[in-house]
């Protein structure tokens, strides 16, 4: 992730490894014994950890759908588990699949199970393939057995806001979202920048829960902003469903996140960003089961498979599709970047200078701390 | 809708004490109840969620929210005469069966609710109160579910059961002085059976506010708490059911001032606002509490104030 | 409240075990009548497993794998059990004094911010020094937040057990406030935490075991509070206060003095469990730190009776209890409540056999 965590840690770690007795056991092995892909091209095993629980119409359901699409696959076994702590739990449920379940490739999905839980297992188990969801893996920094893996899902966002923006009379959007970190405020950047091409009035009110999972406080959020007069609501927590409900009943359109919603707002959902995280654990297993080494530094957006959007809903206008599927189109093509200037921030100061753009794969997004012009809300 | 500045910060924080306080007010009262009798329930977490989970389940499996509502209340009374039965034991503690019942309503819930995550149960309605209104934020708050109501009636008619009728003379003199409640020919037992299982019917159906009206679904975050700090607020409302439900109104309105306050562009402290409640609470015990004598309304029995 | 509480402990343990025939009746009453309610658990639990489909049978043998039955399943367990001992010595000291904590979870958070923040400002001076006054701080933080509980019911009458809930919840706001405000560290992107201590900085593993060094500061605790306890005039003095406030008072005892020493030590253990999460596992103080370790300590000190001895094996049997959840998931498809489940019918089952305490003859003393 950064410079302090470099090469002292591996050291320590490799030390630490060498010490403990029995389980570290394979750590004294360094890498590429033959024997465990030889066993893994006849049977693989997977294990899934989740953070929350599977069905929860979000972030752990987006993963579990795959995971379950994974299960009957031939030669492949699946194991997971729900409701695991970023504590030293997480890496014991690692190990655990490990050792008791013989899991040769693993899958924390959680951004909290990245550092230091994922990374200190991999450590004893060289030959284990840890790949993981939405860390910042670098190549020689971290171990040579980890990976990560993520999807450009704001480009979902944009064709989000470009839907809200053709939806809205109020002009006003809102967004509830669990934290100010990177990830979701790239999200409400992306929404609102979507919402801003088709009328650059428009406004995005964004209300911070505090924390991932709060169906009061998020109920509480939508009415504030309903009642503020925003008339389109989108958000960036564990699970929408309480969201996409409650703006349901306060009979305002919402656009969907991590998996599809359409059944919960049959009236008001337009349409959703939605994870399509298959195309990536396929690759992941077939490459595994072929003896390669899945990818390391994995990420990829509309064009990649990695996201889809929700059907359109019916409240969805002829020149919204159209407006919509155009971007999509260049999405598909790759050239469509989101972040080209000009772009300033809501506090004023220019951020993206005009003709300058940043790709989706440069890394300067990946820590976003600032919210465009039209963002009313602060990152801390 | 016309924007209200400031005034919206007000007129959501008063939408959000109706909207978030029904459950506090419920569990609030159940628990008044239960201590007025000289026991203490801390349980009502494990209540509140199972009722949650259990009318939800029902509201989805029948149809029927208000079918859901009672079955809430059944499992609530149904967890109060677990705790009443063991803590009538000798030697027992009620603080520490509390607790284990919050573990087991909680861990239940969770188990069998497992499968109705993902489903839309048929929720309970809401009265239009707002209908006079031409500004649409005060219609919105004014869309007032049943149980607000009945809670709301609900706090004096116990006020009145409690000081003017003979069975709130019984549970009252059990919770001051069983000795005398004995003496005077009442089971003990009995009454503090029956008091704690009317404590958790309430419970159960401030759970099922939760699941069928607002938030309006199921889902293992659904409790924050709301349970648990049943305790605190019957101290703070000093085992008075009016003071109840104003204390029930003060913490959901102070549940709605963070986002509130986001919504017209303070964005910094979040989680300072979230507390709020806890602070309040913590001070206004500290102003009213005092070491040498016990709190005035206090049930004799009960065991936190000894 | 006070007389229920201070029965336990005199029936829990005899104050001075000995040799003779009475001792060893009181002591197997002290064993026979928890093992058969853990008995009676297995029997309840075993008949709900079996009800939501499950095969008991399969269900015990795959909880006793998954906790004991292998090397990598004990380390499992134990890598559990050690904060379990330090939260649960913070219900169980104040307990003794008839006070009743269930905030501990509020101390470790503390705990943990406060040794988070002195690393992170410290960083550069030598490891041992570092991690000592990480420790200290932690310990310090953690103490001063049940000590405040106990001086609000000394000095004004406030019931601990509210005032250490309400603080618990003040503690974790407070955390998330620091963490993601002015304590943040501007690198942490997606995961909000104070600056990492850096791998050189952080408690290892204990020799040949991969298990932090947590596991033995708890180990020590209990037996240091079980000194201090039983053993010391200190002890005698808290347990006599938790019997009669007033007689101690008369006997010339300060209250308050005792209280408000026994809810600092409380706090200082759930403190240090909070920096040892810190300093062996997370690295820095997040969101994270809130796993509900403080409400598990409670279940524990009930169990134990208080004792804070008996805290070792009971925390040890929810280790393993937690330790086992993972392959009941993953084996039977039964849900993670599942173990909350277990936890509830056992705590119940436990609390209930407190009845039980003299009711048999075989364990009465003779003559």
């Amino acid at each position: 992730m950064k410079g302090h965590h470099g090469i002292s840690r591996r050291t320590a770690l490799g030390l630490l490894a060498g010490t403990a007795a029995g389980t570290a056991l394979p750590g004294a092995l360094s890498g590429g014994s033959p024997f465990p892909s030889a066993l893994a091209a006849k049977n693989l095993t997977v294990g899934f950890i989740y953070v929350g629980p599977r069905d929860d119409f979000g972030y752990n359901q987006a993963h579990a759908e795959a995971a379950a699409i994974l299960r009957k696959m031939s030669g492949v076994k699946v194991v997971e588990e729900e409701k695991v702590a970023e504590t030293s739990d997480v890496q014991k449920t690692m190990e655990s699949m490990i050792s008791l379940d013989d899991a040769t490739l693993v899958f924390p999905t959680s951004f909290g199970y990245f550092d230091p839980h994922m990374l200190k297992v991999a450590q004893k188990y060289p030959d284990i393939e840890f790949r993981h969801c939405g860390g910042m893996f670098k190549a020689g920094v971290h171990p040579a057995n980890t990976g990560s893996y993520f999807g450009y899902i704001d480009e979902g966002q944009y064709l989000n806001g470009i839907a809200a923006g053709h939806a809205t009379k109020s002009k006003k959007l809102g967004f509830v979202a669990a934290k100010p970190i990177p990830q979701v405020l790239r999200n409400i950047n992306a929404f609102t920048l979507g919402a801003r091409s088709v009328d650059p009035t428009i406004t995005t009110q964004v209300i911070f829960t505090g924390d991932w999972s709060m169906p009061v406080k998020e109920a509480e959020a939508t009415n504030g902003l309903v009642n503020a007069g925003v008339d389109v609501i989108t958000c960036h927590v564990d699970s929408p469903k309480v969201v996409v409900e409650t703006s349901e009943r306060r009979g305002i359109y919402t656009c969907g996140y991590h998996a599809n919603q359409a059944p919960l707002a049959p009236k008001g959902y337009l349409t959703g960003a939605e994870w399509n995280w298959i195309t990536v654990y396929k690759d992941f297993v077939e490459k595994t089961k072929a003896g390669e080494k899945p990818g390391q530094f994995v990420r990829g957006g509309m064009k990649d498979g990695f996201i889809k959007t929700s059907a359109y809903g019916p409240a969805v206008s002829p020149e919204s599709k159209a407006a919509s599927e155009a971007v999509k189109a260049k999405m598909m093509a790759g050239d469509f970047p989101i972040f080209a200037g000009p772009i300033r921030t809501n506090a004023g100061k220019e951020i993206i200078a005009a003709g300058q753009s940043y790709g989706q794969t440069d890394m300067w997004l990946e820590g976003m701390d600032w919210l465009t012009e039209g963002v009313i809300g602060s990152t801390s | 809708m016309e924007d209200l500045g400031w005034w919206g910060v007000v007129l959501a924080v008063l939408a959000g004490a109706i909207r978030v306080s029904t459950p506090f007010l419920f569990v609030s009262l159940g628990e008044l109840l239960t201590e007025k009798s000289g026991r203490i329930n801390l349980g009502l977490e494990g209540t509140l969620v199972m009722g949650a989970m259990s009318g939800y389940a029902i509201s989805y499996l029948t149809g029927s929210p208000w079918l859901g509502v009672l079955v809430a209340g059944v499992a609530g009374a149904l967890f109060g005469m677990l705790h009443a039965a063991i803590c009538s034991l000798p030697r027992v503690n009620d603080i520490a069966v509390g607790i284990a019942l919050m573990l087991l309503g909680t861990g239940l819930a969770f188990f069998l609710g497992k499968a109705f995550i993902q489903p839309q149960a048929p929720i309970l309605p809401a009265i239009d109160f707002g209908w006079w209104s031409d500004v649409p934020q005060v219609r919105a708050a004014l869309q007032i579910n049943v149980l607000f109501v009945i809670g709301l009636l609900l706090a004096p008619f116990l006020l009145w059961v409690l000081t003017n009728t003979r069975w709130g003379l019984i549970v009252r003199t059990v919770g001051d002085s069983a000795d005398a409640a004995r003496a005077m020919g009442y089971s003990v037992d009995l009454v503090r059976l029956a008091a704690t299982m009317a404590g958790g019917f309430l419970a159960g159906i401030g759970g099922s506010f939760l699941s069928l009206y607002y938030p309006g679904s199921w889902n293992e975050g659904l409790s924050s708490g709301q349970g648990l700090m049943a305790v605190a607020l019957v101290i703070f409302a000093r085992w008075h059911p009016i003071r109840c439900l104003g204390a029930a109104l003060l913490f959901g309105g102070a549940g709605a001032l963070g986002p509130a306050l986001q919504s017209v562009g303070v964005s910094q402290g979040y989680y300072l606002f979230n507390a709020a409640p806890y602070v309040l609470t913590l001070v206004i015990m500290i102003a009213t509490c005092s070491p040498t004598r016990t709190l005035a309304g206090a049930p004799g029995e009960l065991s936190i104030t000894k | 409240m006070v007389d229920q509480i201070a029965r336990l402990p005199r029936t829990a343990s005899p104050l001075f075990p000995g040799f003779s025939l009475d001792s060893v009746r009181r002591g197997a009453e002290a064993i026979l009548i928890p093992v058969g309610a853990l008995l009676a658990t297995a029997i309840v639990f075993g008949l709900f497993v079996a009800a939501a489909g499950a095969d008991p049978l399969e269900t015990y043998s795959l909880m006793y794998r998954g906790a004991f039955g292998t090397w990598f399943s004990w380390q499992n367990t134990l890598q559990r059990t050690a904060p379990l001992l330090l939260t649960a010595l913070c219900v169980a000291l104040p307990a003794k004094l008839g006070l009743v904590i269930i905030g501990g979870e509020g101390a470790l958070v503390m705990g943990g911010l406060v040794s988070a923040a002195v690393g992170a400002a410290l960083i550069g001076v030598p490891p041992w020094l570092l991690l000592g006054l990480m420790a200290m701080a932690g310990m310090a933080a953690g103490g001063a937040w049940i000590a405040l509980a106990g001086a609000l019911r000394q000095f004004r009458g406030v019931n601990e057990t509210i005032s250490s809930l309400l603080l618990a919840y003040i503690a974790i706001a407070l955390m998330n406030h620091m963490v993601e405000g002015p304590l943040r560290d501007p690198a942490s992107l997606n995961k909000p935490s104070t600056p990492p201590l850096g791998e050189a900085n952080m408690i290892g593993s204990i020799p040949g075991l991969d298990v932090h060094w947590g596991l033995v500061f708890g180990l020590i605790a209990c037996l240091a509070a079980y000194v201090l306890m039983q053993r010391t005039t200190f002890g005698f003095g808290a347990r006599m206060v938790g019997g009669n406030v007033r007689a101690a008072r008369m006997a010339g005892l300060s209250v308050t003095t005792l209280s408000m020493i026994t809810c600092f030590l409380a706090g200082a253990s759930a403190g240090l469990a909070g920096m040892v999460e810190v300093a062996a596992v997370h690295g820095s103080a997040k969101a994270s730190l809130v796993a509900g370790y403080g409400y598990t300590g409670i279940l524990i000190a009930f169990i134990a009776r208080q004792n804070p001895l008996a805290v070792i094996p009971v925390a040890l049997m929810f280790g393993g209890i937690a330790a086992s959840g993972g392959l009941l998931q993953r084996r039977l498809d039964l849900p993670d409540a599942t173990i909350l489940v277990l936890q509830g019918i056992a705590f119940v089952m436990i609390l209930a056999s407190d009845t039980l305490y003299g009711r048999f003859r075989i364990f009465q003393p003779r003559g």
